[in-house]
């Protein structure tokens, strides 16, 4: 290990900071998919999945991802809440990884609603 | 770098692996990845939490859900619901105590929400194994400005500015010693931490070493450089191997990443430091007498001065700090004295980190701005005393503070005004007692530990403690005579006087707050032969109140001698020569009924005791 520099110092930092934005909040953005029997049972890991491979693929440090239950459409599942801070959440439904991925890059990306794929702006509070 | 979607971090402090933490944290991570969601799910083992009571504990970001007193058993359901499906455990979090609500999150639980972390400020939030987590909350930043932009006279002034006080208990003008010892020419100088923590009951030292050791490391760099010494030790007590353990992980990852050893951050700054165990001496945490133990000598005070700033360690001018002192100076140098004076009075500024313990529903570990009243501290990040009890006393400052009564339950906790009380803040261990506890018991239980710890060079200190302690052993005894609070007191006055260090001038402090503020408990003692709390066995008798007693006959259920006799709902009576005072039937009644009565010469007994059991 060579000797650290400031610079390093940085370099360390911005490379550990997705794992503390989680711990310490202060992100952008949070993705909710919603996990319950129905929807695990019509994909919810595939969403999961594409979630965590775009976050990883980009860099993101900002969004975090996180699960709920049953949001009590189990007919439209799999279903995902995006909520960008400081904006009224928009839940979508009937996913699977390729609209998940298109949301990730034109929602939480570019800051456009994905109409086509939404369900309806607001969402049931969890815990 | 891997990408997670949610941090689980299980404490492993002293407290929650004694409770089985590291069990829980290997079912977690099997049960994970069964579920195929070790990807998803990264575990990471802390330092201390602070909320030892409701161990083991771990809470899960980002949603900061608070899960406690865990069991392995409780895993596989866990992972499912939470990590699976997304729906947190409601049975597995924190009730509050009165209200019996559920609090899912930690930051509303009112134990947390009430404090402010400063010196604490990493506690659950990093794996205190790895130095990239501590670096990725600003560690060693502090650091990197001291060695690159700031000069000695600089890193002095902000910390003289910031008004901070020395941690370990005599709260000294932490910059004031920097700067004594910064003046002082010599061709070494030595950087020295004191982690030899040694009051019962308190942990806040160990809890910062195990929780976030780099912060003391980096708190060293910035003195030594202030003070230019280029050579530091730890001192730790042996009984603290995870502290040990985990500060030695860090100086080896700091050494690795060139932040300690020679030419620090390629500014030319040398410094290395080594741990030294200590063998859990009290004494050796007297700075005089540490810096001998260090040297392989006996641990015993001399005089001062010369101050060790002056000459300390090996004839050398030396600082000591605490712990706590240290994991305070990095945020001073990275937000200035003005950030650090914004908490706290005009002369005790910031933050104090306190082991609160005893008759106390919320036991841990807790950082408040110092001025706080210890009410505040007790009732609301405490939870108050347990069952309903009712309060008592508070010790503060272990053997060499006081106890401090419920009517100055409103004083502000800082170095002056706690001092006024006849208490001292000391290192942050603060016990609480409720009605249960005999104060004579109290302060004689700090005696025993003073009179044992000390290290016998001063007579006053070896003698006078022992014959302190014999006194009140007399008087919990029944041997009590009159004037035996009056030489208490003198014998007091003449140790205080004539000792040489800190651990003799202040040991009788128990003795003397206890004397002061609860004089009708010692008087009872010595007039009454009654104990009134319940506690010197020879000094009560248990009796049952014939108008109160139901006859349910739950004490009978409980007296392990079967003392108690009575007919199906009538009065209940005990046989005194039986009774051993366990004191199973006074906890037990729900009616209030066994009372507590002074001890009888049996041919005295009144009628309604004398019943025997024929």
């Amino acid at each position: 290990m060579p000797k650290l520099t400031v610079e390093d110092l940085k370099k360390i930092k911005e490379e550990y900071k997705s794992a503390l934005t989680l711990r310490e909040g202060g992100y952008r953005a949070k993705v909710t998919v919603h996990m319950g029997t129905c929807g695990l049972a019509a994909g919810a890991r595939k969403v999961m999945e594409a979630l965590l491979d775009e976050i990883t693929k980009g860099d993101i440090t900002d969004i975090i991802v996180t699960t709920s239950g049953c949001a009590g459409l189990c007919s439209k599942e799999p279903m995902a809440t995006v909520e960008i801070v400081n904006e009224a959440p928009v839940k979508y439904c009937y996913l699977n990884g390729d609209k998940t991925r298109k949301i990730f890059k034109e929602h939480l990306i570019e800051g456009r609603v994905v109409e086509e794929y939404a369900l309806v702006r607001g969402s049931e509070t969890a815990y | 770098m891997e990408k997670y979607r949610a941090n689980v971090m299980i404490c492993g402090g002293t407290g929650c692996i004694a409770g089985g933490g590291l069990k829980i944290k290997d079912a977690l991570s099997s049960e994970l990845r069964n579920r195929r969601l070790e990807n998803e799910i990264n575990v990471v083992l802390t330092g201390c939490n602070g909320f030892c009571s409701q161990g083991p504990i771990m809470t899960v970001y980002p949603d900061g859900i608070f899960y406690e007193k865990l069991t392995v058993n409780d895993i596989p359901f866990l992972v499912e619901e939470h990590f699976l499906k997304g729906r947190p455990v409601e049975r597995l979090m924190y009730k509050e105590p009165e209200k019996k609500i559920t609090v899912p999150a930690m930051k509303d639980i009112p134990f947390f929400n009430l404090q402010v972390l400063r010196a604490l400020r990493n506690k659950g939030l990093i794996d205190a194994e790895k130095i990239e987590e501590y670096i990725a909350r600003d560690g060693y930043q502090a650091a990197a400005s001291a060695l690159i932009e700031m000069t000695p006279a600089e890193i002095v002034n902000v910390v003289k500015a910031s008004g901070l006080r020395g941690r370990g208990g005599a709260g000294f003008l932490t910059g004031l010693k920097w700067e004594l010892c910064s003046n002082v020419h010599a061709d070494q100088k030595f950087i020295l931490c004191n982690g030899d923590e040694g009051d019962p009951g308190a942990f806040m030292d160990r809890s910062i070493m195990e929780a976030d050791p780099h912060v003391v490391l980096e708190g060293m760099i910035i003195g030594a450089k202030a003070i230019g010494a280029n050579k530091g030790y730890i001192y730790v007590r042996a009984e603290y191997p995870l502290a040990v353990r985990r500060l030695q992980i860090a100086i080896d990852q700091a050494k690795e990443y060139g932040l300690l050893g020679e030419d620090i951050l390629g500014t030319g700054f040398n410094l290395d430091i080594e741990i030294y165990q200590g063998a859990g001496a009290f004494v050796c945490g007297e700075e005089t007498a540490l810096m001998r133990s260090i040297e392989g000598k006996r641990g015993m005070p001399i005089p001062r001065p010369p101050f060790p700033v002056y000459k300390g360690l090996w004839g050398k001018p030396s600082v000591l700090n605490n712990v706590e002192t240290y994991a305070n100076i990095p945020p001073i140098i990275l937000h200035g004295a003005e950030w650090f004076r914004g908490l706290g009075t005009e002369k005790s500024t910031g933050t104090k980190v306190f082991a609160l313990t005893g008759a106390i529903n919320n036991i841990g570990l807790i950082e408040v701005p110092m001025g706080i009243p210890l009410r505040t501290i007790i009732y609301d990040i405490g939870g108050g005393m347990p069952k309903g009890r009712k309060f008592k006393a508070v010790q503060l400052g272990g053997p060499s503070g006081g106890c401090i009564p419920e009517g100055l339950l409103d004083t502000p906790v800082t170095y002056e005004d706690i001092v006024q009380t006849g208490a001292i803040v000391g290192s942050g261990g603060m016990v609480v007692m409720d009605d249960l506890n005999c104060m004579v018991s109290v302060a004689k239980f700090f005696l025993e530990f003073t009179a044992d710890e000390s290290c016998g060079k001063c007579p006053p200190c070896r003698i006078g403690t022992k014959v302190m302690l014999e006194i009140l052993t007399d008087i919990t005894e029944g041997r009590g005579k009159q004037g035996d609070i009056e030489l208490l007191e003198d014998l007091a006055q003449d140790i205080i006087n004539t000792s040489l260090c800190g651990l003799g001038q202040t040991a009788p402090n128990p003795v003397l707050t206890t004397i002061k503020y609860f004089r009708d408990e010692y008087e009872s003692h010595i007039k009454d032969n009654w104990c009134k709390a319940g506690v010197c066995r020879n000094l009560i008798t248990f009796y049952i109140d014939e108008k109160a007693c139901k006859g349910c006959g739950a004490c009978v259920r409980v007296c392990p001698q079967k003392a108690i006799t009575g007919e199906k709902k009538k009065p209940h009576y005990i046989n005194q020569e039986m009774c051993i005072k366990c004191r199973s039937c006074y906890e037990t009644c729900k009616f209030d009924s066994v009372k507590i009565g002074p001890c009888y010469v049996h041919e005295e007994l009144p009628v309604n005791l004398a019943v025997s059991s024929e």
